[in-house]
């Protein structure tokens, strides 16, 4: 052993250590991949070693080698040996390779569970901060769910160094196992106010983390993190606090108000920039929220922009970057204010770093109508400028995102922007050739008054294509001839010289286009063709007609001949059509009419959604078999005899409807109809009066009436120039006449006050435009979903943690623990029936003992009443404030759903008749100011408790307040009380239950008071109104589902009594009535054939009661089975009060 | 959160690599690449953000980074951190180097790289910030060289 030892250590000495391996890298430049490869052999060596001193080396090498890019996920096993052992130097070399290379896919994770929860508990705070810390990066759902709760007791740990660790991490656990959340939040809460800052700063750090992604769960922490700002003089903690609360405000203006103050108090004490900066942000998303323009928030705006004027000044890039880029947040609602900056923002486009520049480009988008042709013409400039193609295509982008926002609000004149795209064509080697051309399509397509400008610039275009489409460099501009080609063919009624337009689209050149660009250039050229024909035909001039035939016939082969199919194919197919028109021609028959008929009708601009919003028709469920599924009767015939099994079947699956010959006929007729409406079908016959339609709609619009003195084709001088030119002359003109009219006007004002009008402030709503303009809007299906629930990202990992936190926690939602098996599981025999599946047997089996054990201990503290054991269920309920505005509305104000839902009828399935509408709500007590009803409910978790819930209705025209409901406790129940009410808003009606019960097997009765001031105009009153609680035995059952095999089990187990009952005089449908002992009753139907049900339930005790309900002529038979004779034969006479009034 | 810290040379040799994202070691490598040749770019008297975009994550990602002589200290963090807070983190862990190496040069960082991560682990966990208090760091660092030394000498 020691001679091991003593070789185990003079083996290492000749080992290479860490630094020998760097060393040896950077002495083996020229062959480092070979000397690295004889670095891993050797470390393979070492790995097979047992000294564990020798492998904690191997591993730090790999580590290092991984910092090189070489996978070492192949020593995950000796990764994991050097963690586990004892001395925290290894330890320490262990886990940092484990955080550096282990991931959900490294299969060996799963042996690393035991290790880490015995370094978490270690006595050595540095052995559990070194798992903590490696854990951190390597946590899986598994190790998560089954660490959960280690790492939670470590969350009370003495030392500050492991609480904030555990701290910390506990955000990585809850994003993988989010069931972790609920039970561990009340600990993290807690955290927020330790004594030691940096765990604080941690609590607020998870808090934050979690608040980002659902903010509405934490709005309920605000006053305590409010409480922290004020208190806070750490920055770190004090810049997550008014990060989060940035998020939060949004959804609750109120908390924005208050944050107001205390924020612009730091924002003017502050010496740290990064607060300053902060707070700022956190002013501005305040100010968002309010967005109303209430006259003292102009004032924080103020104190906002300046502040970021300052930093936008400063020399230092990082506050100007970060200046910018808050201030295009107050831009989004407050654009005014940033305007009055424009200066600054101008300069910083010229700013020598391309992220502000980005940032300024941003805040450019607060443009108007006034101002959009004097900022593109700048951003025109830039893009002229601009060296570096990432910098001027982001510019590009920018010009079009400006110009198109809100379907093209600012811009005044399209022809202007025509000509801006146009100019953007010339640019070199632009990767946003498509987008471009998508502009032109869309203007032109939703612009009808401009068609004819477009159609003019676009030829121009298709006429200079050799230029566009010179370079192999220019691809991606080429784009736009796509949309050149398009718009020419498509509104080629608007074109001056068609022939001319003609042939520039088929000259041999094109060929060399992309495919789906040829593809579009011989579709329009048809469109062209058959508009040119009209043409002659129309002016009676049979040879030309004959020569573009001609024309087409010589040069259309050239298309044919394409590699591209689409091509191709458009081609032969067209070309088959021309020379058949050629054809007709020669025997000189009108054609044109017939061609032009190809291309009827016009396309409408579909918006982006419309698809997705498309309603489901009622009746059409998407998920239903067509055909019935391959029947897997083997399968089928291998089930147990279920004892009604037939009967299930023929209402589980809906029979495949049988269409018959007419049906089909009805169909495919409706299919027709469908897509007559439709403007993407091409219709069959061609329809006259839809030809070309919109010639009606464009005369209606006053098309441009501007005096163009300048001809637009000036050579040297950019088109867009002249527009703006243009448009500055116009503007004028139009704001001489309307002072002149307002003249008379404004002299009658002037004597009263000075207005600031009269400085003359030109607000976009005096611009009109150039061109009136009616803009297409997209076509959206008829009545469309106006949800916007797509945007919405169902993948998204922190939607699991959109849980609500404030609900009280559930018995089920404990972390689990790791426990020995039970060993005394037969002690229960009559728990081996449980009708549940195998997964939950367990549980009933440990809450029967629990049960027992409290027993035991109640009897003891009898005594000792009101005393609230901890987990009890503390139930607060809210009850709004009701404003006595009219009785009946407030009446409807609270239905009996604002509280506990009513328990579904889950077993109703069959639909045969409508159901009456059922309510467990009973009247429970009244007088002239209040009305309340009740239900009761019982939850298995609790086996001991029920839960009442209690509908408060406002009767009256006063105000109720200072409720409080008490109730005299009973040797058999009594109220769980909690210990202290949070203030909500409103006025707290502090509700103390459930009642906990003691025994169920017999009703009971609650007497209670429920206390008010009633105060309405003429004073308050103090009232008071008694009200009895009524728990009848049903109260007590939970509906539980139960299978028919378990079900059968249980029958025949003969633990149960028996007991039955007839009820006589029954006119309700079976359906119905098994509806209502469902809803009334809490049970569950098991199985049902013709006019007999077996149904089931258990009470919150653990008791099962089985039924069998059986209707005759006009009497219903029931007999129960169940494990509490008592029980039984009390609810058997509940049950048939309920039957008897059926 | 913090999605990555990088830490390079003037030439792009890597010096520290640490993901709070899996990534393979080949996407590790490339993005440390990319990110060299972005920041290598840029003039030292212009703004430490980038908007990194395409790297890592998505567009709610930046890179902020300082320049120290030879190195590069570069941080990958998402909007819920502060930009100018990360780059004062940035100063703190360099001084933390500083003191626990004493005048601390590229060298250091290249023959003590797991030195240089312990050193790490006390200021950033999984990707979140445990600790900017200096002092404090420094201290947990030098009581777990302490706890090392002493098993060392016990063997």
């Amino acid at each position: 052993m020691a001679l091991k030892m003593v070789k185990g250590s003079i083996d290492r000495m000749f080992d290479k250590n860490l630094q020998d391996l760097v060393r040896g890298i950077r002495n083996h430049k020229e062959d480092e991949a070979k000397y690295i490869s004889q670095c891993i052999d050797e470390i393979k060596q070492e790995l097979k070693q047992d000294n564990i001193a020798v492998k904690a080396n191997a591993v730090c090498k790999l580590t290092y080698l991984q910092m090189l890019g070489y996978d070492i996920s192949w020593a995950a096993f000796n990764i994991i040996e050097v963690m586990s052992a004892s001395k925290f130097t290894f330890k320490r070399i262990g886990y940092l390779a484990a955080s550096q290379c282990f991931h959900e896919g490294t299969d060996v994770i799963m042996l690393t569970t035991n290790q880490i929860r015995k370094d978490l508990s270690s006595p050595s705070q540095y052995d559990t901060g070194v798992a903590l810390t490696g854990l951190s990066c390597f946590v899986t759902p598994d190790l998560a769910r089954d660490l959960a709760n280690d790492i939670m007791t470590l969350m009370s740990h003495t030392k500050p160094y492991i609480r904030k660790k555990a701290v910390l991490i506990m955000y990585k656990v809850f994003l993988k196992y989010p069931e972790s959340l609920r039970p561990a939040f009340p600990r993290l809460k807690e955290k927020l106010e330790d004594p030691d800052p940096g765990v604080q700063s941690a609590a607020v750090n998870v808090i934050c983390e979690l608040a980002r992604r659902n903010p509405k769960n934490y709005l309920s922490l605000a006053p305590l993190f409010f409480k922290l700002m004020t208190s806070s003089t750490n920055n770190w903690v004090l810049i997550k606090i008014i990060k989060l609360f940035g998020a939060l405000t949004p959804l609750e203006p109120r908390l924005g108000k208050k944050l107001i103050e205390p924020l612009t108090n730091l924002i003017h004490s502050t010496s740290a920039m990064s607060l300053l900066y902060e707070c700022v942000n956190t002013v501005i998303a305040v100010l968002i929220s309010l967005s109303s323009g209430m006259p003292n928030h102009s004032a924080s705006i103020q104190l906002c922009v300046q502040k970021l004027r300052i930093l936008i000044e400063d020399s230092d890039q990082n506050l100007k970057y970060l200046g910018l880029l808050a201030m295009s947040k107050i831009l989004r609602t407050h654009p005014k204010s940033v305007q009055a900056h424009k200066d600054l923002v101008l300069q910083c486009l010229d700013d020598k770093d391309e992220s502000i520049r980005l940032r300024a480009l941003d805040l450019l988008y607060g443009v108007s109508k006034k101002n959009l042709m004097e900022i593109v013409k700048k951003l025109m400039t830039h893009v002229d400028k601009a060296e570096g193609t990432t910098y001027r295509d982001e510019l590009l982008t920018k010009i079009i995102d400006i110009c198109s926002q809100s379907n093209y609000q600012h811009i005044t004149n399209f022809e202007w922007y025509i000509s801006i795209l146009v100019e953007l064509t010339r640019l070199e080697g632009t990767r946003h050739g498509h987008l471009i051309a998508a502009q032109m399509l869309d203007v032109a397509i939703r612009v009808k008054a401009i068609r004819r400008f477009a159609v003019a610039q676009m030829s121009a275009l298709l006429d200079s294509a050799h230029l566009v489409a010179s370079s192999p460099q220019r691809s991606g501009i080429c784009e736009v001839l796509y949309a050149a080609a398009w718009i020419c063919g498509e509104f080629s009624e608007h074109l001056q010289e068609p022939q001319q337009t003609l042939e520039a689209m088929l000259r041999p050149k094109v060929t060399t286009l992309p495919g789906h660009i040829q593809a579009v250039y011989v579709q329009n050229v048809v469109k062209l063709y058959a508009a040119i024909l009209q043409q002659k035909e129309q002016a009676a001039d049979v040879s030309a007609a004959q020569e573009v035939t001609q024309l087409l016939v010589e040069r259309l082969p050239q298309f044919v001949q394409s590699a591209d199919l689409e091509v191709q194919e458009r081609a032969s197919c067209i070309l088959q059509l021309v020379k058949h028109v050629q054809k007709l021609q020669a025997k000189d028959v009108p054609v044109a009419e017939e061609v032009s008929a190809l291309f009827a009708g016009e396309l409408n601009p579909v918006a982006p959604k419309a698809q997705k919003k498309v309603p489901v028709p009622e009746g059409l469920d998407l998920d239903a078999w067509i055909n019935e599924p391959l029947s897997d009767s083997e399968s089928e015939d291998e089930k147990p005899k279920a004892m009604f099994q037939d009967e299930e079947q023929r209402h589980a699956k809906p029979r495949a409807p049988e269409a018959d010959e007419q049906e089909l006929a009805r169909r495919r007729e409706a299919r027709r109809q469908e897509q007559a409406n439709n403007p993407f079908y091409i219709k069959s016959s061609p329809s006259p009066q839809k030809r070309y339609q919109d010639a009606p709609g464009v005369e209606h619009i006053p098309v441009v009436q501007i005096d163009l003195s300048v001809p637009l084709k000036v050579p040297g001088m950019p088109l867009s120039d002249q527009y703006v030119k243009l448009e500055e002359e116009r503007r004028h003109r139009q704001r001489l006449e309307k002072d002149k009219r307002k003249k008379k006007k404004r002299e009658r004002e002037r004597r009263g006050t000075r207005r600031h009008s009269s400085l003359h402030t030109e607000s976009d709503e005096d611009i009109a435009p150039a061109q009136r303009v009616d803009i297409v809007t997209e076509e959206m299906p008829e009545n469309a979903l106006p949800s916007d629930e797509d945007d919405k990202d169902p993948n998204d990992p922190y939607r699991a943690l959109d849980i609500d936190l404030d609900k009280p926690l559930a018995d089920s939602e404990k972390l689990p623990v790791q426990k020995h098996r039970n060993a005394e599981t037969s002690k229960s025999p009559e728990k081996e029936d449980v009708p549940l599946m195998e997964k939950k047997s367990k549980k009933p089996k440990k809450k029967e003992k629990k049960h027992k054990e409290k027993e035991r201990e109640k009897k003891k503290k009898v005594e000792k009443v009101e005393k609230p054991s901890k987990h009890k269920k503390k139930k607060h309920k809210k009850d709004k404030e009701e404003r006595p505005k009219d009785k009946r509305k407030s009446k409807k104000k609270v239905p009996p759903t604002d509280e506990e839902a009513a328990e579904p009828v889950e077993n109703g399935t069959l639909d045969e008749e409508p159901l009456p509408p059922m309510s467990s709500y009973t009247l429970l007590a009244e007088n002239s100011y209040i009305k309340m009803t009740y239900d009761v409910q019982g939850s298995l978790q609790k086996d001991s408790q029920v839960t009442v819930s209690v509908v408060l209705e406002n009767q009256s025209d006063s105000f109720l307040k200072s409720m409080e409901l008490n109730v005299l406790d009973s040797l058999n129940a009594r109220l769980a009380r909690p210990e202290g009410s949070s203030v909500h808003d409103g006025v707290p009606v502090p509700f103390q239950l459930p009642p906990t019960i003691q025994s169920i097997v017999m009703a009971q009765k609650l007497k209670g008071t429920l206390s008010f001031i009633a105060k309405n105009d003429e004073g308050s009153t103090h009232e008071k109104l008694d009200f009895k609680l009524h728990f009848t035995c049903t109260s007590y059952l939970v509906t539980t589902p139960c299978y028919s095999d378990a079900f059968a089990k249980l029958l025949e187990s003969g633990d149960l009594s028996m007991s039955s009952i007839k009820v006589d005089g029954i006119s309700m449908s079976f359906h119905n009535l098994l509806a209502k002992i469902c809803f009334h009753h809490r049970f569950s139907v098991v199985e049902r054939v013709d006019s007999c049900a077996s149904m089931y339930s258990r009470s919150i005790q653990g008791h099962h009661v089985c039924l069998l309900v059986k209707k005759g002529e006009k009497s219903v038979s029931v007999d129960g089975k169940c494990s509490d004779p008592t029980l039984l034969s009390n609810l058997l006479e509940e049950m048939k009060e309920t039957l008897a009034t059926c | 959160m913090i999605q990555a810290i990088l830490v390079f040379n003037n030439h792009g040799k890597p010096r520290l690599v640490r993901f709070y994202q899996r990534f393979p070691e080949e996407i590790q490598q490339q993005i440390v690449r990319e990110t060299f040749h972005l920041v290598l770019k840029r003039d030292d008297n212009i703004c430490n953000f980038l908007e990194g975009g395409s790297l890592i994550g998505g567009s709610d990602y930046k890179l902020i980074y300082r320049h120290y002589a030879t190195l590069y200290f570069v941080f990958c963090v998402d909007s819920s951190e502060s930009e100018l807070g990360i780059l004062d983190l940035i100063q703190v862990f360099v001084e933390t180097l500083d003191k626990c190496f004493e005048n601390v040069c590229e060298l250091d960082l290249i023959f003590h790289m797991d030195k240089v991560h312990y050193i790490l682990q006390e200021v950033v966990m999984g990707g979140m910030v445990l600790e900017t208090n200096m002092n404090e760091i420094v201290a947990q660092i030098e009581a777990q060289n302490r706890l090392e030394k002493s098993e060392s000498g016990g063997q």
